[in-house]
């Protein structure tokens, strides 16, 4: 029983659980397909975020290159679900019968070297992971064996972000331009647009989000999550015990980067489209945004983050046609001032202590520091909570409200 | 350069920073088993040459063995994986983590990715934990947050960091930097204690701190050796009295 404990509590399962449900029983049941189809394409972003909190929230690099992750995974995916779409049946009026539409439109006659693997869909698959992944280990390795970090590795993933961009838009015969790879619609013979997909796909997506939360959360709570904190408070001291730090950096930020990756590829699935817009500078400070109100430590509040930050877009931006985009600004403005930790700081500093002192005051036991009146704000009754959930060491009063939940007690 | 039974063998090292030579042709030779403090004016290049054999700095040229092998031009990590550890003269700990967690990431094991993905915290590297806590009195303080210590306690958890590692060669910049009378006291006694099996050098400014536990002192100056020998040699030198302990 407390070995059970001590393990739900050492991947946060409680809130794990509950994004769960939320993602898998209650929004499906309370939406329709067209919006559930809108929050599988956010969830998808969610896959950035929770890499982000794991190079930048963890491993204190902060990448504002994501999306050209995600675009490669995304397009990976893209060329293959083209290819199936560009039988030369359904493509008998090009002039070059069997190749995707826009590189009939840019006078390429055959299919070109680049593309033929991705006639295989294992081989795509593989892509998805491997093409981001051996980008981010390429830049990873000139960069942070270099000892380049900090703003500089920032600027430089921002120059990433804008070379892929132009190389894509550039080279309209080989990825379709600015408008991208669209008209995307069978998967294996499986068509992708029905609604029954849909919902396949949105749950294939919710599952793959919950297991890479799992895989980041057991690596934070490992050895390396213990180092990449020790690294963020004292780099040196971690290089003169006798590790290459410049390795456990190049591997969050591959993990980062296979992460969004998936998420560009389940993205490609469900849209039925991909195209250099998600790939960008502005995409991929957008995907920052979205893991700093989240909470940049925390990679349940990462997915809380991604999706009201997008349901806010799409609320605004229908509502609000002309201010939602300052709506949007002012929401980010006011989280990050506010709450340097997002949403899941506001949760641990204010909301957990709050609910301990209610509960506490429901089962009689009298709250320190006062009545009816009102206990003091963000100072929990430390007994009376530590008796209301033994269980749950997270919600102990804190000394340091920058340490995000497990982390003062990892391995201990 | 002839290979010698000395642990570490200094010879020739130079480097300089824009043309200042912050350390200038030196040569030094310390014993196993030795513990030998460096002492010095501030500016004397004391912290460098320590910078230099751990790798924190690169040497212009010269040559610096350890156990036989050349270290100039290998990697910080690869010379503590040999058996060198540092203390940093701030104390240099892992704040937000605890006490048990700043010594357990010490320990000698995980230390590539694969190999920290796969670690494991065994009853073997609890009980090394607990040692070594015990040795540096923090034996009941494993659960603490490091950064919750006293400046002194920080100064010991980081020399128990090092002992971790079971280092053939400690260098100690200013451990009883910031203590309390009590505090160097026993910091004294463990300095004694840990030099047991190993060569530690130790900077350090404190002349009465420095009698009760050198073997042999060497004393720098404007990156140069100005005269080493035991204490009581050292401070009858009258250049030493003159650059040094006379002000």
């Amino acid at each position: 029983m407390n070995t059970l404990k001590t393990w739900v509590h050492r991947y946060q399962l409680a809130s794990l659980v509950l994004l769960t449900v939320l993602l898998a029983v209650v929004l499906p049941l309370t939406l329709d397909i067209f919006r559930l189809n809108l929050v599988g394409k956010y969830l998808t972003y969610a896959f950035v975020a929770v890499g982000l909190v794991m190079v930048w929230g963890y491993g204190g690099v902060l990448s504002l290159g994501q999306g050209v992750f995600f675009g490669l995974g995304g397009y990976a995916m893209a060329m293959f679900l083209k290819l199936e779409a560009s039988d030369p049946i359904s493509t008998k009026i090009q002039s070059t019968p069997g190749i995707p539409d826009f590189m009939d439109w840019n006078q390429i006659t055959e299919l070109p070297a680049l593309w033929v693997p991705f006639k295989s869909l294992p081989f795509s698959l593989a892509a998805v992971v491997v093409v981001p992944s051996l980008l981010a280990f390429i830049v990873s390795f000139a960069m942070f064996k270099r000892r380049v970090g900090g703003v500089y590795f920032a600027i430089i993933t921002q120059a990433v972000a804008l070379i892929v961009t132009v190389l894509i838009i550039g080279q309209q015969g080989y990825t379709g331009g600015v408008n991208g790879m669209t008209d995307l619609r069978t998967l294996a013979g499986w068509d992708t647009r029905t609604d029954s997909a849909k919902y396949i796909l949105y749950y294939a997506c919710v599952g793959l989000l919950i297991l890479s939360i799992l895989l980041c959360r057991w690596i934070q709570t490992g050895k390396v999550g213990t180092l990449l904190l020790a690294m963020r408070d004292k780099e040196d001291r971690v290089r003169f015990s006798g590790y290459d730090v410049a390795n456990f950096k190049i591997f969050t930020f591959c993990l980062a980067a296979a992460l969004s990756g998936v998420g560009g590829a389940l993205f490609s699935l469900q849209v039925g489209f991909m195209s250099p817009s998600f790939v960008g500078i502005v995409p991929s400070i957008e995907m920052v945004i979205y893991a700093a109100v989240g909470g940049r430590m925390s990679l349940v509040g990462a997915v809380y983050g991604t999706l009201l930050v997008n349901a806010g877009k799409t609320y605004f931006s229908e509502t609000f046609p002309d201010l939602w985009l300052f709506l949007m600004a002012g929401l980010f403005i006011g989280v990050t001032m506010a709450f340097p930790l997002g949403l899941a700081g506001l949760w641990e500093s204010h909301i957990v202590p709050w609910w301990n002192r209610r509960l506490a005051v429901m089962r009689g036991a009298p709250a320190p520091g006062g009545g009816p009146g009102g206990p003091p704000l963000g100072e929990p009754a430390p007994t009376a909570a530590s008796v209301a959930v033994p269980a749950n060491p997270s919600t102990l009063p804190r000394r340091d409200p920058a340490l995000p939940d497990g982390v003062s007690r990892q391995g201990v | 350069m002839s290979n010698t039974d000395f642990a570490l063998a200094v010879e020739d090292l130079t480097v300089s920073f824009d043309g200042f030579k912050a350390i200038d042709a030196l040569t030094l030779y310390i014993d196993k088993n030795e513990l030998r403090v460096i002492i010095g004016p501030n500016g004397a290049g004391k912290t460098t040459l320590l910078d230099l054999i751990c790798g924190k700095t690169r040497a212009s040229s010269g040559s610096i063995k350890f156990k036989n092998q050349e270290l100039t031009g290998m990697a910080e990590y690869k010379r503590v994986r040999l058996g060198i550890g540092r203390k940093f003269q701030t104390p240099s700990i892992y704040e937000n983590l605890s006490v048990f967690q700043n010594l357990e990431m010490s320990y000698p094991a995980g230390r590539t990715v694969m190999g920290a993905l796969a670690f494991k915290c065994t009853d073997a590297i609890k009980a090394r934990v607990q040692v070594v806590a015990d040795d540096i009195g923090l034996g009941d303080r494993l659960a603490t947050e490091a950064g919750l210590l006293s400046h002194g306690e920080k100064q010991w958890l980081e020399i128990g960091m090092l002992l971790m590692q079971e280092p053939e060669l400690l260098l100690l910049d200013e451990p009883i930097a910031g203590m309390s009378a009590r505090e160097r006291e026993l910091t004294a006694e463990l300095l004694q204690r840990i030099c047991k099996n190993r060569a530690v050098i130790v900077i350090e400014h404190d002349m009465d701190f420095v009698k009760r536990i050198a073997h042999k002192v060497t004393v720098m100056h404007q990156g140069k050796i100005l005269a080493e020998g035991p204490m009581e040699q050292v401070q009858a030198d009258p250049k030493v009295i003159d650059v040094y302990l006379g002000h």
